[in-house]
């Protein structure tokens, strides 16, 4: 599993990387930088929470 | 072989030239996959930038009620050479346009460039002279860089709004009003038609690719090279250097810089000579804030980082202390847009702050630059 974001709908409230500071670290603008590897077997259910909690549904955890 | 005749070919003149589609060897369902096989067999890419083998573009967009879409929208300011190809032999274009609609079993197919273009009359002379299968739609886009993505004509053909949509769902399977879409650099089309007219193993021995050059050459505008030729092959062919050449630009805005003469040129629209006497990095901060404002404004590390690096590059200007900044901004902005642009302007940007050391280090001893005299 990987976490990706979606560039276009992302509204930069940050809050992935409250919700999973392992996988996901902010720009200077507030936009995410997602790790490119894959998410680690303990982390995938904090993912799925933060996924869920996205407020703009923009970030999304996908299959590699 | 040589693509460009040196005037505006009409229909007969076309066929005098270039000869007739043997449409009879790719009748039917078995004609596409030969015609398919044929541009395998030629190794054709896409000519627009991206490289990607036609044929496997060609395969993923078979499909009933598909649509076919000719981008003709040259975005970069320092190519010209879909222009040149759409003025000088627009048919070549169309055959290029009728054989992938076959290829693909579309119904519709649409030429798109930009609003107001100089191409449009050539064209439409062009149309009127055929009488196609496939009936072809002129749509002009309106004047943007990025209008010019593939996903974004997509977007603009369905809904009018001409920005980027996306990594998915790909054109291929949803596109333009949500129908199988094949979108292929126009350029792309007339080397398709080349591979048919000519036979993928003549095509092969015998292909040239179009490059526009610019800068210092002594006859500036579109060159046919062998692909993958040296850049010194590809300055040749515009008459060479008419003063020394301190880098080039290879591929346009969001392309390289280089000053390493013996790289070799494949799949890139075009090259700038810039001068010894010119600074690099001036250049490059106008290109950076060219880029900038040409932003979708979608993407948060598009709308602004772009403008963060223009920044940067005009302080660097001014003397001031951002190549630390730079470093630390540029690696981040690749791959987090929604379309390759943000990828353009980094790259950009790292390589002038690789290949203009001089540049870089007289701005910031001096904060002015060890050139004086300016280049328009
Ligand atoms: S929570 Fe959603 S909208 Fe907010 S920064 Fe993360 S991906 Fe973007
Ligand atoms: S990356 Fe930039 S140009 Fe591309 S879609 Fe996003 S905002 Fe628009």
């Amino acid at each position: 599993m990987k976490v990706t974001v979606d560039p276009i709908g992302c509204r930069a409230h940050g809050l992935c990387a409250d919700l999973l500071p392992e996988a996901v670290r902010l720009d200077e603008w507030g936009y995410p930088v997602v790790a490119s590897g894959p998410v680690p077997p303990g982390l995938v259910a904090e993912a799925r929470r933060a996924v869920a909690a996205c407020p703009a549904l923009a970030l999304r955890l996908r299959k590699d | 072989m040589t693509i460009l005749p040196p005037h505006h070919l009409d229909l007969a003149g076309h066929r005098r030239r270039n000869g007739v589609v043997p449409w009879v060897a790719y009748h039917g369902e078995d004609g596409r996959d030969r015609l398919i096989e044929a541009v395998a067999a030629a190794d054709l890419r896409g000519r627009g930038g991206a490289g990607f083998p036609t044929a496997v573009k060609l395969r993923s967009a078979r499909a009933p009620r598909s649509v076919v879409v000719a981008n003709g929208c040259e975005g970069d300011p320092l190519s010209h050479k879909d222009a040149a190809l759409l003025t000088l032999s627009p048919h070549l274009v169309l055959d290029g346009l009728q054989l992938a609609a076959h290829a693909v079993g579309a119904g519709e197919a649409v030429l798109c460039v930009h609003a107001g273009s100089p191409v449009l009359p050539s064209v439409f002379a062009a149309l009127a002279e055929r009488d196609d299968p496939v009936p072809v739609r002129v749509e002009e886009i309106p004047r943007r860089y990025v209008a010019s993505e593939e996903t974004a004509l997509v977007h603009y053909l369905t809904s009018g709004d001409a920005r980027p949509l996306g990594k998915s769902p790909r054109p291929d399977e949803r596109g333009v009003r949500g129908r199988p879409t094949l979108v292929d650099n126009v350029e792309t089309l007339a080397q398709l038609a080349l591979v048919i007219l000519l036979g993928p193993q003549h095509y092969l021995s015998a292909r040239r690719d179009l490059v526009t050059v610019t800068g210092v050459v002594r006859r500036p505008g579109v060159v046919e090279v062998a692909p993958g030729a040296p850049l010194t092959a590809v300055l040749a062919a515009a008459g060479g250097e008419t003063e020394p050449v301190q880098a080039v630009l290879v591929g346009g805005y969001g392309g390289t810089w280089t000053s390493d003469f013996r790289f070799g040129v494949s799949g890139i629209p075009a090259v700038y000579a810039l001068p010894a006497r010119a600074c690099g990095l001036e250049y490059t901060a106008k290109v950076l804030a060219f880029l900038a404002a040409e932003s979708a404004r979608q993407c948060g590390p598009c709308m602004f980082g772009l403008p963060a690096i223009a920044a940067d590059f005009a302080e660097l200007l001014r003397g001031g202390p951002s190549t630390a900044r730079l470093a630390r901004r540029l690696p981040p902005l690749t791959g987090r847009g929604a379309c390759a642009h943000p990828d353009g302007a980094a790259r950009l940007a790292a390589s002038a702050l690789q290949v203009f050391g001089a540049d870089l280090a007289a701005h910031s001893a001096g904060g002015r630059c060890r050139i004086l005299e300016r280049v328009a």
